[in-house]
């Protein structure tokens, strides 16, 4: 948009965040406060879904969420599109909406019971001036586009099951044609089957939009059938970053390594070896 | 989580809003009763001037106390004046001062409320002392300074009683918007680019609306309760008539004609009654519309005890000793009534030192099963078909005594939350100490020194730390160890594992696995393991059930099921798996119209 980098083969990231520090009051009373990053780096260019994987209360959805502004940011930068919007205006913040949407976690709690589909789809594009006819074109053509029946938009969210709401989430976040989405655990609430369709979905409107993701998971089979390249992070820190078929193949960090090897797989012989390194390794279970 | 519980069962219609809270209070009869009274009390009041034209102070001494005559059917007061113009005439004060208390208080207390759950911060710390200042006021003592202050109107009391009650509506709303404003459809709005103020009026008051309005009622029963009190003892505007003024008047000639109290007491315990009734009503309305239908437990019949060879319908020869399950079927209540089964005849057998797998994705009836077994299906709930035996002994049908003693000795139980599933009000220790005492009949001394064997048998590092511990000062691996030591503390056979690594991190899950493949060897425990993950499957299970919308579609060996399943849905499930998908090639500067 405004810095139009000449298109070459070495576009420039979409995404830049900088030594990003956040941290939270601590409980009681002056209690010092929490760091939850502690000075993350990390990029993401156009048309490119940047895996972020960690286990819970590593920092990872306080990334998405300092992109996204909903939490301050203690100090570092981030650069959406040759701009820094780390400390953006509220007014700046909602136009920004227009390029940076979110996929989250809950498919149950991310949309409000008390709405339509149709009326939850239609709200951000009349928050960007749509007019209410173009609004309701533009549902039916999103619906479509997540393979939901046209008649979802007269229904409420709890008519639908959890791949479904999801889907209705993800038609949210693609209703203004944003260039970055930030999905934080869009699957992990789903089942095994819905989960792969609701991953081939994203792939397939990534290779038709050209929209970047910032992928938050905690499974890094997920992260790996998404992602084009891999940021590991562990307790506020990026500990690895890599193509996905290295970092989540051959990693170099222990870290990595042992949240490789913990993750089950359902071979049953393949599972004893990786059980046998996990505990060699880890001195697990004696 | 959701998929655990009772997430894909009949659930009650949840919030209905569309069906219509008024059809729906209607309905509810007591509902129906106080919004008539409240109805007719309004009506009689609003159309006094047309109910009964004359002034109502206009007195005639010759009627004083004078009994019903024509046109005064309840007859006169001690002024001669005619009560029942006075008590429609006085309704409209004593209800009017209600209504502008009402409004006062709701103009304070809900955009204030509202701001300070929605925006927090300075605001909410300052709104916060001042709602204490006010709510510490002894609201008797400020009605009758302000009485003596601005003089004796009922209007005047009624706005300063209307600033006394503010704090319930802005503790009330701010309570409820500082729960919303976490919610995640208020962030998605937010990063949607709405403005606040579209997002307080959308996502927001739609929330508050329901107890507000129930609040409503029952603040304005107080408000016409007080102010009913301030008149009777005479504080109030000595002119106007009011039921609270009439009361008083009449309390002065109680000796003489003690049926002067009952009109206006009627009215007042009326209207109150009802507008307490109808509070009560309106929160059965709009608040509870997910509650059941009590539903009295019905027993299965107990099935013709062994039902081995001739009929059984699954074959499949004898049954295991420690657990067998045969034809079971779960089913619920409907609210509406009838049932319907989310279970339908499943056979399941778990032998000692084996573990068997109960996969299935959510609503499947996995967890449906494995309650059954424990005998803990939540409300509404019942087996309404088949038999379950544990050692032998027929579970369906036994007596909740029996069954509770089972639980503990033979069966014991694994669940899902860690953290839920402890009381964050007690130690780590008691809670293990206080079942084993209960259940071994052992000294405090003794089940202490087993609880502390157990935490080192769960490899938790310094046990006599953990068992002095809050349930919150242990991480989410450590309160599951701790389950599975209160699992093992009566030495069971047979532990049923509900999704015990759900909640877990991978490397924790990778630890609490390899805990449960020892305790199940060194004990020859049989486990029955509902789970989702296919992975846990392979790494811990000798056998699977794969599970389908209430029916197992494959039973096998872990080998059989994940290498070579014969079911189509198997192979689906199989199919979505990740593991071995190839990674996502580099990324290439796309040629996509973006940027």
């Amino acid at each position: 948009m405004s810095g139009s980098t000449p298109g070459g083969a070495t576009a420039g990231p979409l995404l830049a965040v900088e030594d990003l520090r956040v941290s939270f009051p601590g409980k009681g009373w002056r209690a010092p406060r929490v760091e939850v990053l502690k000075g993350v780096s990390l990029d993401i260019r156009p048309g490119e879904t940047l895996g972020l994987v960690g286990e819970s209360g590593s920092g990872k959805t306080t990334i998405g969420r300092a992109i996204l502004g909903l939490v301050p940011v203690g100090s570092g930068a981030i650069t959406f599109a040759g701009e820094r919007i780390d400390r953006a205006a509220a007014r700046r913040r909602r136009e920004l909406s227009r390029d940076i949407q979110v996929i989250f976690q809950d498919p149950y709690t991310s949309l409000n019971p008390s709405l339509t589909v149709g009326d939850t789809l239609s709200e951000p594009l009349l928050a960007q001036g749509y007019a209410a006819r173009e609004a309701r074109e533009r549902v039916g053509r999103l619906l479509d586009r997540v393979e939901l029946p046209a008649d979802a938009a007269h229904r409420l969210p709890r008519e639908f099951s959890g791949g479904q709401r999801q889907r209705v989430a993800i038609a949210r976040a693609l209703a203004i044609g944003p260039r970055l989405i930030v999905c934080d655990e869009p699957v992990s609430a789903l089942d095994l089957t819905t989960q792969k369709t609701v991953l081939d979905l994203l792939v397939e409107i990534q290779e038709r939009t050209g929209v970047s993701y910032l992928f938050v998971s905690h499974d890094l089979s997920v992260v790996r059938f998404m992602s084009h390249r891999v940021a590991v992070i562990h307790r506020g820190e990026i500990v690895e970053t890599g193509e996905a078929a290295e970092v989540t193949a051959e990693p170099r960090h222990p870290y990595t390594r042992g949240l490789l090897l913990a993750a089950p797989v359902a071979d049953v012989a393949a599972q004893r070896a990786r059980r046998q390194a996990f505990e060699r390794e880890y001195g697990a279970a004696t | 989580m959701s998929e655990s519980t009772p997430a894909a069962l009949p659930s009650a219609p949840g919030p209905v809003r569309r069906a219509g809270a008024a059809r729906l209070l209607l309905a509810h009869p007591l509902g129906l009763v106080s919004a008539i009274v409240l109805a007719a009390v309004v009506a009689g009041v609003l159309l006094a001037p047309v109910l009964s034209p004359q002034d109502p102070d206009v007195s005639n001494l010759r009627d004083a106390f004078g009994g019903p005559a024509a046109g005064h059917p309840l007859g006169f007061d001690s002024a001669g004046r005619d009560i029942l113009t006075r008590l429609l005439h006085g309704g409209r004060n004593t209800l009017g001062g209600a209504v502008i208390a009402l409004a006062v208080a709701l103009a304070l207390g809900v955009p204030s409320g509202l701001l300070a759950g929605y925006r927090g911060g300075r605001f909410d710390s300052a709104a916060g002392w001042v709602v204490n200042l006010v709510m510490a006021l002894p609201a008797m003592v400020v009605l009758l300074a302000s009485r003596a202050i601005l003089g004796p109107t009922v209007w005047v009391l009624m706005v300063v009683l209307g600033f006394l009650v503010a704090p319930v509506f802005f503790r009330l709303v701010r309570g409820i918007v500082a729960n919303v404003r976490n919610e995640l459809y208020v962030d998605a709005a937010k990063v949607s680019g709405l403005r606040d103020r579209r997002i307080v009026a959308r996502h927001v008051l739609i929330v508050v609306r329901a107890p507000i309005i129930i609040q409503v009622a029952l603040v304005s029963g107080i408000a016409v309760g007080l102010q009913a009190g301030l008149e009777f003892l005479g504080i109030g505007s000595g002119d106007t008539p009011t039921w609270g003024a009439m009361l008083n008047e009449a309390f002065k000639n109680i000796q003489r004609a003690p049926l002067l109290m009952l009109w206006p007491g009627l009215a007042l315990g009326l209207t109150n009654g009802a507008l307490v009734l109808l509070a009560a009503a309106l929160r059965d309305v709009l608040e509870d519309r997910g509650a059941a239908p009590a539903v009295r437990r019905r027993r299965a019949p107990a099935p013709e005890a062994p039902r081995g060879t001739d009929g059984t319908p699954a074959g499949a020869g004898g049954r295991a000793r420690l657990l067998s399950v045969r034809d079971l079927a779960v089913s619920y209540a409907l609210p509406g009534g009838g049932e319907r089964e989310v279970v339908h005849g499943v056979d399941l057998d778990v032998r000692a030192g084996e573990i068997v797998g109960l996969v299935g994705e959510s609503g499947s009836g996995k967890t449906q099963t494995a309650f059954s077994i424990l005998g803990i299906l939540p409300e509404g709930g019942r087996v309404s078909r088949g038999s379950i035996t544990v050692e032998g002994q027929e579970i369906v049908g036994m007596p909740e005594r029996r069954h509770r003693a089972l639980r503990g000795d033979v069966v014991a139980y694994v669940p899902q939350e860690p953290m839920s599933n402890l009381d964050p009000a007690f130690t780590v220790g008691s809670q293990l100490v206080e079942p084993m005492r209960c259940k071994l009949g052992i000294s405090r001394a003794e089940a202490t020194r087993r609880a502390l064997d157990l935490l080192s048998l769960v490899e938790i590092a310094d046990p006599r730390r953990t068992f002095g511990s809050y349930p919150h000062e242990i991480s989410g691996g450590m309160a599951q160890r701790v389950l599975i030591a209160g699992a093992m503390s009566c030495d069971p056979r047979l532990l049923i594992a509900d999704e015990p690594t759900t909640a877990l991190d991978v490397m924790v899950q990778a630890e609490v696995l390899g805990l449960l493949r020892r305790l199940q060897r060194e004990r020859g425990l049989g486990v029955l393991l509902v789970t989702h993950n296919l992975g846990v499957v392979a790494d811990l299970c000798d056998r699977v059930a794969v599970m389908k919308q209430g029916r197992i579609v494959e039973t096998g060996t872990a080998e059989q099921v994940l290498h070579a399943p014969g079911d189509p849905y198997t192979q689906r499930l199989l199919g979505a798996v990740l593991d071995d998908v190839p990674a996502r090639g580099p990324w290439r500067p796309s040629n996509a119209e973006v940027s």
